[in-house]
Order: C-alpha cells, then structure tokens, then sequence
C-alpha cells in the first residue's frame, strides 16, 4: 500500500489523532523511573537550603541567634529576615493583592511559617544546623476560627496593615478581615425568599484540606555570575508567571532568568504560587554564586504551602411548593490563613464561587464573601478545581438535597425540574456567567438509567425496612449529583493574574522531513499534555501525533502563557494549538496549490494532504509540503513552515456531569463502604477518551479522599493535627472503589475543537456525590446537613445523634 | 524528615550486639525492621547515636511449632508469620492479625519482636501476644530470663525490659485442637493503626466456655488483657448475656484517649461492637 491506496480511514488512523485512546507517550519515562523532577537536578557545588519553621501559631519573635547554627562545618550561611531586608525580599507579594512574610519579620502567624534558612553543603548538614537555631518566642493569642477573628475584641493578627481599611479589594471592616466580594441582586433576592412558598436554610462547610500532590514543592537556583543570568529550576504550575514575578520582586531583568519546570509529580493547585523557599534559594544563589537547592519534605508540605477550601457558607433557597427554585442566597466565611495568598484571577478574590447557582435555572441570586485572616497557613488554592468552583458545587448540590427534604420531594426529580434546558443555552446566570452550553436532561436521564435509579430506590426502602426491624445494621445512601464547572481562565477583559492575562500560546514548528515541535504556555502536571496536544495538531495539520515533539516549562525557548491549573490548558492552549494548527494549514494550502500549478482555492484539505477539488489523484501529502516550504523558492510566500498563536479565549468552557454513588453504612461503627460510583462526564468534544477516563478516575479518588476523611484540622492553638500522611488521608488501592465511566457530547460552541477540559469535573462532582450519598443513608431519620470530612467518627457522631445507637 | 547523625554496627551474635549496647548505654538502640524506629528517628523524637543492627544474627531467626510450643524469633518478619503454614495451622491467630497489620511492605521488614518491644500502645502483636499468654525471652549481660507478655507493658514506650536487654524469642503455647479464635480490627485506612481492635480466644466443652481469652489494642496506654471479660464467658453457653457481659468488662477495662481517629465515646463504643464481633466470630470456629 502506498500514499495512494491508503483509504481515507486509514489515513486518519495512522495520525492518531483526535478521538483516538493513545498511550501516553510520557508513561514510557515514568514507568521506568526516569523521569527527570526537580530533586533529581544535581549540580556541580549544589548547596542546600532548609527552613526553620515555627512551632507556634501566634507569637511575637522577639530574637533569632543563627550563631551556633553557622558555626556547624559546612553550613555556607543562615538567612533571617534581618539579612533579607536590606534587599526588600523580606516580604514578597502575594498572588491575592496582599503580602506575604518570606522569614519572620518580628512576628509568626502560622505554625510551621519559615523562620530561617539554613544553606549548607548537604542536606544532612542543613537539617542539623537548623535545629541549632534559637529562637526566642513569644507567644501570642491564637485565632483558628475565622467567626471569632471578626469579634470585636480579637487579637490582631496583621499588625502590619491595622488600621488600614482599604484592602486589594475594597473596604475592611475589621482588621481581620480581608474582603467582601458581593455577587448579583440583594434586594430582588431578599424579596423572592420573603415572599417564597418554602425556603430552606443551612450553614455548608467545605472543610479545609490540602491538594498534596505525591511530589511536593522545591527548586533549584542557579546564578551565573559570569553571564548575569539565573536559571530556576521548580515545580511550577506556571512558570512564565513565576519568571515575571522573579523579575518584579528581585530586580533582575526579565531576559537573564530562565524558569525551568522539568517533570511535576502533580500540582492540583499547591504548586502555583510562590513560596518563600523559592526567594530565599533565589537571594541564596545569588549570594553563593552557587546552585542552591531547596525541597520540601511531607510535613512541610502539608503544614506550609498552600491548603485548600475552608469555606463557611450560609444558605438560603427558594422555592415553590411543587419545587420550582426561585432564589437562592449565600454568605460565605472564607477563612484565608495568617495571608491572603489565594491563587485566583484579580478581579476574583473568591474565584468563580458565584458559579454556585449550578446547573439550575435561578433566576434570582445574591452572593457574598468576607475573606478572613487566622492563624492558619495561608493558601486557599484550587485543588483540582476551577478557583473556588468545588466549593460552589458542594454548597448547591448540598442546598438541593436540603431543599428535597424540606419539600419531601426525590432529589432527582427536584433537580430535572430546575435544570437549565438545552434550549437556554448560552444561559445568563444570575450571578454574572454566560454558560456557552450544556444538555443537562440528556445527561441526567442517561445517568438515571444507567443505574436503574428506581430500583435502587426500592432496594433502599427494603434496606430501611430491615433496618428498622432489626434485621441489618446497614443503611443505604443514594449520592446524586449534577454539576456544572466554570474552566478555561479565561477572556483577558475580565481574567488576570498580577496584571498578566490569562491568554495561552502553542508555536509549532514543521521540519523539512515533516514531523514537527510544538511548544505551550502550559505545563503537565501528568495530564498528558505531550500526548494530547499532539493530537490535535495531528488531526489539525495531517501530520502524525508520533512524528511531533511537545515541549513545555522552559521559558526561554516555550511561548508565553499563564500555565496549567483550573482546567485551563485545554480550553485555552488547546485552542491556541488549534489556531496554530490552522495558520500552517492555510500556508500549506498556498504551498501545495503552488506545487500542484493551481489555484489556493482549487485544493481541499483532506486527513494529511491538500488534493485538487474533483481531481482526488493529485494531491500533496503534509510531508511533501513541509519539503517544500523549506527547498523551493515560492514566488510571494516566505521559506519554513512554523506559527505561533495567543489565544484569548472569548468565554469560559461550562463542562457538565451527572453522578451516582451508592454506598452502605455500619451505624456502629460509622464505616461506608462504597457500592458503586457512576460518572457521567461531558467534556464537549473528546480528545483521547483513554486519558479521560484516567483522569476521571484520579479525580474522583482525590474527591473520595475529600470527602471521606482527608482535611487540614488544628486544634485550638493552632497546632497542625494532620501533618502526616498516618492522619492525612490518602486512600490506597484498598479504599478505592470501582468507577464505572460514561459519557455525553456536548461540544463548546466558542472552542476551536470544542474541547471543555476535563481533568477537574470528578474532584468538583465527586466530592458533593460522596457526601450527598452519606447524607441520604440518614435521610429517613431526620437528618438534613453535617460536615465534611465523613470519616468514622464523624458519621458515628450522625447516627448516635440520631438516637441509631438504640 | 531527616534524622541526627548516628554510627551503625551490624554485629552476627548476641553477644557482641549486647556489648555495643553495654559500650555506649543510652546512646544505643536496637533496630529491628525499623519500621517504627525508623520514622521516629526522622521526626528527630529519637535521638540514637549508635544503632546496633540485628539482621545478621541468625539466632534471632526461625520458626518452630513442636511439642505444645510454638516459639518464635524476634526477628521474623510479619510476613513470614502469615506465610508459615506450620504456625497458621498451630495458631491461626497470628496470621489472622498480622494480615490486619500494616501493608505488606511494611510487614516484609517489619518483625514480630520490634513489634512487642517497640511498647507503642497502637503495635497489635502486643494484644495479641497477650491474649495468647506468650512469655518474652529476654537476653542480657546477666543471662537470660522470661516475662510474660501480660506484665510486660507498663505505661507507653515502657516495659519491662531492660535497656541492656534484647528481646531473642517469643515462647507462646499452642491453644488446644478446636480452640475458636478471632482478631477484629477497625482502622481508618490500610497502614494505619487501630481505632479499636481485639484478640479473642474461645475454648468450648460440652455446650459451655471452658477457657477464654479476651486482649484489647490501642485502647490504653498499654494493651489490655480483659480478665473479666473472659471470666464473664467461662462457665456461660455462650450466650448473648454472657457476651454482652464480657463486652461491658472489656468496655470497663479500657482507657482510650481522645485523637485523630475519634473521640473517647466514640472509641469505647467502637470497642464493644469490635469485641462483639470477635467474639461472635471465634465462638463460631470453637469446637
Ligand atoms: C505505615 C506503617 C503502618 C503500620 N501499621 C501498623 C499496624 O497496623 N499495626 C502494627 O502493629 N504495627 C504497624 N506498623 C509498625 C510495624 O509493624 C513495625 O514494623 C513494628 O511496630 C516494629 O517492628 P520493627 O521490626 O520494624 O522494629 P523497629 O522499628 O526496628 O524497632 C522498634 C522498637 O523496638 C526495639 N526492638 C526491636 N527489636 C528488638 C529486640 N529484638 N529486642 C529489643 N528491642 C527491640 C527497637 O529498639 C525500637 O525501639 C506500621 C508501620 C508503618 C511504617
């Protein structure tokens, strides 16, 4: 067989392009242990840097003596904020419009803040000199809850901007507090909830929790004093962005620093900020003139960078008696740490939380956020999740059930009644979006079937029935959820981070042989970007996915983009993939219209060649054009065949998903044992279904883990109770159910491919379906809300409270 | 989650891991598996300048289940206690709990004697070991000498033995052909420790309990051998009354402090319906 009896299905085959389940091509490192991560960069003369945190949560730091510590062998220096100072990197901007301590300036706010850095030859000598390091502390009132931060006569926390009522986003009112954020229509809401037939109310907690990515934050400085130039290797989320802000806070200029990000062992959110370990490897490099590396251990992960969630929210819905949903109210306490350091877009200081009317058409809506320091770490990242878009899923999923109680009404039919229709698309939401499309009854109905939801009713009322007469000790729950995210951050008219849109970028570049290099914005985090977006130039330009190189994280050879986090890679870099894709497909156009001596507009483009319109024997395949470009001198069109495109999205992406998760619980003992878990994803337009379902099921165990026992708790002096992985729960193949995926198709209209992105939806879904399913085993026995995480005790603590313990 | 600096000796016989540990006293510390020494040394809450390695001393090792004795050396791993067919069929006991220990790459290094000597209240081989009535052979400068598993625990990380001691063998009795047996245990997640666990025994002659033996685990700063509970079946048909009975002295035996894994209430709760359920399952395997 040759280029001309190859049919036209084998040809797309060959490309592997869209649509098709590759293998990813990184697996091949990772599963053979060589993959390349930040700890493994070593380097000739390579110093290393360790914090010394602090134990307490709150106090003043009245003297720091670093003089036993240098004096160990092979301790190069140890940095205090007193040594940073003099540079203006004592303190350092944070991604939320506020400031962050980098070492202790004269006071520590959270347990386990850095206090010194210790620089040594290794990492053993660092470990020892910092506990050499006296610090003389003293203590503080602590504040770990964010109401009792707002009381009159609480502690100031920030001394450093008390009195100062003007914050990054409008007025304070108490010098805890941060900001309110204030979304849609107070009046009209109080109104319809007035005048409402039923309304129900309830306080939502999403508890805090941490993403705890398997590799945890580090780097690796390295100034040349010769050339003038820094190179920091890192675990970035986004390392273009980290450059900027290198530049920004250090001075340096931009073109003499070069941010690497080699291979990320998993971001979820922890890894987009930036971290004082990162400043003080910086200034330890500059100062050595030597490459300093600093990495965290697990406790320092857990205990410093940043945490997720802590959102408090107060509810309120609306209703008609037959359940038709008319308004819906939220306050939300949003409880941010010692420092605002959320990684939100600007204008977004609570992220896309007013994505919380869901996927139901409400009319009326009002949202409020007060934003509240305590002496926790700070952070409030998105853990795989759109900014904030988790929370907001939680509280209208939980709202929705709560509302199904009061009305004594099927959950599901409640939530089919509400649903936006296919036909409102694109729908204005009453908190400000423009949804660009969904077909929630479609997905729904399709979900319900594919789980006989009706006879999974009936089984449940059996179950009950033997439980109320003494023959189980086992309850049965229904979780259901309908989700709608919020992804692709985002049209840089409303999205910025530190003044930098949130556009993305691919350059792709077709060698003379005809295979290709293409480099993005983003970076993997074990997406499978090197994979996928492969596949879309494949299918894009005609040239196979296995002939094209994909790069990312060298700043000084990859497009500028914002990175990858909030399932933003797809929807923006994959668009700028495709638009790059489509600028060398037009100019091969003109190149084979020129070889095959007619006009542009006679040749169509066909799997991976241009063929003459009603001629379909003379063609020029991809490859011999790439030739071309490169070895002919064609008359009005310039040599290479390469592009580049900046995509600025014109709307977000609003992926969708129905799931059911159906598990039993042992009132005596307050285990759940997970039945099955249904999950319908919609991601629009499919780009390897393989690595969907991969994500799919990655994200759901994180959100099993969420919501069954993973959190961040501190007692009342602000002591980290869940510093390691014994007590921070990470569920293992053990507790991991089986995931049964499925899927509908509804492409975005605004997206070159009309990909939504994907890799997020089951952390946003799974997490209220988990906790949905747990509420409903007590459903029958009067209970309406109880808090996250599910772990034994805590459901133990439900049913007992219930009176189940006989 | 780096630890101090130490020395490291690896002697091949007892006697010369007793003279290092005589050499430097305080300083030294055995180390079995290291699997929970090991984490504490990282979290720098132990500070050991000489660790004496026992891997390579034979005599340490080994399995034997003649006579009406099963004896075992410290240092055979957990998983070599679930894999011994000689020992699961002499005590079935043992491989039920190991199994419930860990995962099993913590219990391929892990051993049964680090696991007693550790005197970590949250170990499960003590509560067992003391619902079997093992007796521990301690070695010393002075010779040797044998404690029961049941005096043992003194408060947590204190024991009888002392710091010049090695721990050579556990000498447990084989329980009489028929001998109903169950290890319940409720933890949080594999790799974790008990919320609540238990070690029953159950004899059964003619109709009623002849013999029982009740260990309660991580419900104490010690494991708790339940005298009462066991003396609340013997004599009875086993019945419910009885059952229910020695639940309450096991209930009333215990002492769990409040943690991660659960309130007081909720753990003492959790410890009747996990006891329940051993003895309920060892009642049915007794013949
Ligand atoms: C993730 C994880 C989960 C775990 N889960 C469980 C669990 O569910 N249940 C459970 O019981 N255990 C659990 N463990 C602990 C594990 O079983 C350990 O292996 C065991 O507690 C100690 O055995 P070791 O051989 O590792 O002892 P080491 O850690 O080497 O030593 C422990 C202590 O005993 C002393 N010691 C050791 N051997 C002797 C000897 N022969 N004579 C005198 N002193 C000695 C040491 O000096 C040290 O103080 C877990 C451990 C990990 C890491």
């Amino acid at each position: 067989m040759n280029e001309q009896t190859l049919t036209p299905e084998q040809r797309t085959a060959n490309l592997k392009g869209m649509g098709t389940s590759r293998k990813r091509v990184e697996d091949v490192r990772f599963t053979q242990g060589k993959g390349n991560y930040v700890d493994d960069i070593k380097m000739d003369g390579m110093l290393f840097g360790d914090f010394v945190r602090s134990p307490y949560a709150h106090a003043r730091v009245k003297n720091i003596d670093t003089s036993a510590a240098a004096a160990v062998p092979g301790v190069v220096a140890v940095l205090t904020a007193a040594d940073l100072e003099p540079l203006g990197l004592h303190w350092m901007p944070t991604l939320a419009g506020d400031k962050q301590m980098v070492l202790a300036d004269g006071k520590v706010l959270f347990q386990g803040q850095e206090v010194a850095y210790v620089i040594a030859e290794d990492r053993y000598i660092a470990a020892d000199a910092a506990e050499l390091v006296e610090v003389d502390y003293e203590e503080l009132p602590v504040v770990v809850d964010p109401f009792k931060a707002l009381e009159p006569d609480a502690p100031v926390l920030r001394e450093d901007i008390a009195g100062n009522m003007e914050g990054a986003h409008g007025p304070r009112k108490h010098n805890n507090h941060i900001f309110t954020w204030e979304q849609g229509d107070k009046d009209a809401t109080e109104a319809v909830l007035a005048e409402a037939d039923v309304v129900a109310e309830e306080m939502v907690y999403y508890h805090r929790t941490h993403p705890c990515p398997l590799e945890t934050c580090g780097c690796v400085a390295s100034m040349d004093k010769v050339t003038g130039k820094l190179t920091l290797y890192g675990t970035f989320q986004a390392p273009h962005a980290i450059r900027t802000v290198v530049s920004l806070i250090s001075g340096l200029a931009e073109h003499n620093i070069r941010v690497i990000s080699p291979d990320i062992g998993g971001g979820f959110g922890n890894k987009v900020g930036a971290y004082s370990g990162y400043v003080c490897s910086v200034v330890a490099s500059i100062v050595t003139g030597k490459p300093v590396k600093w990495v965290e251990d697990r406790m320092e992960n857990l205990m410093s960078t940043a945490f997720a969630r802590d959102y408090w929210m107060q509810g309120k819905i609306a209703a008609t008696k037959e359940g038709k949903i008319t308004g819906l109210w939220c306050h939300t306490t949003a409880d941010h740490g010692g420092f605002d350091a959320c990684a939100d877009p600007t204008k977004f200081p609570a992220g896309f939380m007013n994505i919380c009317t869901g996927s139901y058409d409400i009319p009326t809506a009002y949202l409020t956020v007060d934003g509240v320091y305590t002496n926790k770490a700070p952070g409030g990242v998105a853990y795989r999740c759109s900014f904030r878009v988790t929370e907001a899923a939680y509280f209208i999923e939980r709202m929705i059930e709560i509302l199904a109680i009061r009305l004594n009404m099927d959950a599901a039919e409640l939530r089919r009644i509400n649903f936006i229709r296919a036909d409102q698309f694109p729908y204005q939401s009453a908190l400000g979006w423009e949804y660009d499309s969904g077909d929630y009854h479609t997905a729904w109905d399709k979900a319900m079937k594919a789980v006989g939801y009706d006879g999974l009713r009936a089984e449940q009322a059996q179950q009950l029935a033997d439980f109320n007469a003494g023959k189980t000790r086992k309850l049965m729950g229904i979780g259901l959820t309908h989700f709608t995210e919020i992804v692709g951050a985002g049209p840089v008219k409303n999205c910025d981070i530190l003044g930098l849109g949130m556009f993305d970028s691919c350059e792709i570049r077709i060698h003379p042989t005809g295979s290709a290099i293409a480099r993005l914005g983003t970076i993997s985090q074990g997406q499978g970007h090197a994979t996928t977006f492969a596949q879309i130039i494949a299918s894009e330009i005609g040239i196979p996915a296995d002939d094209i190189t994909l790069e990312e994280g060298d700043t000084d050879t990859a497009p500028y983009g914002l990175g990858t986090y909030g399932s933003r890679s797809t929807p923006v870099a994959g668009a700028a993939t495709a638009m790059a894709g489509r600028k060398i497909r037009a100019k091969a156009q003109m190149i084979a219209a020129y070889l095959l001596e007619v006009h542009d507009d006679d040749v169509e483009f066909d799997v991976d060649r241009f063929v003459v319109t009603g001629a379909p024997e003379r063609f020029k395949t991809m490859k011999e054009i790439a030739f071309a470009a490169y070895n002919q001198a064609i008359p009005g069109i310039e040599p290479g065949l390469e592009a580049v495109s900046y995509y600025d999205p014109p709307n977000m992406t609003y992926p969708f998903g129905a799931y059911v998760c159906v598990l039993d619980i042992d009132v005596d003992t307050g285990e759940a044992d997970i039945r099955s878990f249904y999950a319908l994803d919609d991601c629009g337009t499919r780009i390897n279904p393989m690595i969907i379902e991969g994500q799919v099921h990655g994200g759901l165990t994180e959100a099993l883990a969420i919501a069954m026992g993973q959190e961040i708790a501190y007692d009342d002096m602000g002591n980290v109770k869940t510093g390691t992985l014994m007590d921070f729960f990470w569920p293992t193949a053990w507790e991991t159910p089986n995931y049964q995926t499925d899927w509908t198709t509804t492409p975005s209209p605004h997206h070159p491919i009309g990909a939504k992105g994907v890799g997020e939806s089951p952390n946003v879904g799974g997490v209220p379906c988990f906790s949905n399913a747990v509420h409903d085993a007590f459903r029958s026995f009067g209970l309406t809300q109880s808090h996250m995480p599910h772990d034994h005790w805590r459901i133990w603590k439900t049913a007992n409270g219930l009176g189940l313990h006989g | 989650m780096i630890p101090a600096g130490f020395e490291y000796h690896r002697p091949t016989d007892i006697g010369a891991a007793l003279s290092i540990l005589q050499e430097h006293g305080d300083e030294a510390r055995v180390i079995a598996g290291g699997h929970s020494l090991i984490p504490m040394m990282k979290l720098r809450m132990a500070d050991i300048g000489h660790l004496v390695d026992l891997q390579d001393i034979g005599e340490l090792r080994g399995i034997a289940t003649d006579g009406g004795t099963a004896v075992i050396g410290a240092m055979v791993t957990q998983h070599e206690l679930i894999t011994h067919d000689g020992l699961a069929s002499a005590i079935p006991l043992i491989r039920e709990a190991s199994l419930q220990i860990a995962d099993p790459q913590v219990r391929y290094l892990g051993t049964i004697g680090g696991n007693v000597a550790n005197g970590d209240p949250g170990n499960d081989m003590p509560g067992l070991m003391q619902c079997l009535d093992a007796q521990f052979e301690l070695t010393g400068p002075d010779g040797s000498r044998t404690v029961p598993a049941r005096a043992f625990y003194e408060a947590a990380y204190f024991t009888a033995r002392d710091d010049e001691e090695i721990l050579a063998r556990i000498h447990i009795p084989i329980p009489g052909a028929g001998t109903g047996y169950a290890y319940e245990k409720q933890k949080r997640k594999i790799g974790d420790y008990a919320t609540a666990a238990s070690a029953v025994l159950i004899s059964v002659q003619g109709g009623s309990c002849s013999a029982a033996s009740i260990a309660m685990t991580n419900l104490a700063d010690t494991p708790i051998w339940a005298a009462a509970a066991a003396a609340a079946l013997v004599g009875s048909s086993l019945d419910d009354a009885a059952r229910s009975a020695a639940v309450a002295a096991a209930v009333e035996a215990i002492d769990p402090v409040s943690d991660n894994r659960g309130p007081v209430e909720f753990k003492k709760h959790v410890a009747g319906v996990v006891l329940r359920r051993a003895i309920d399952r060892a009642a049915s395997r007794a013949s």
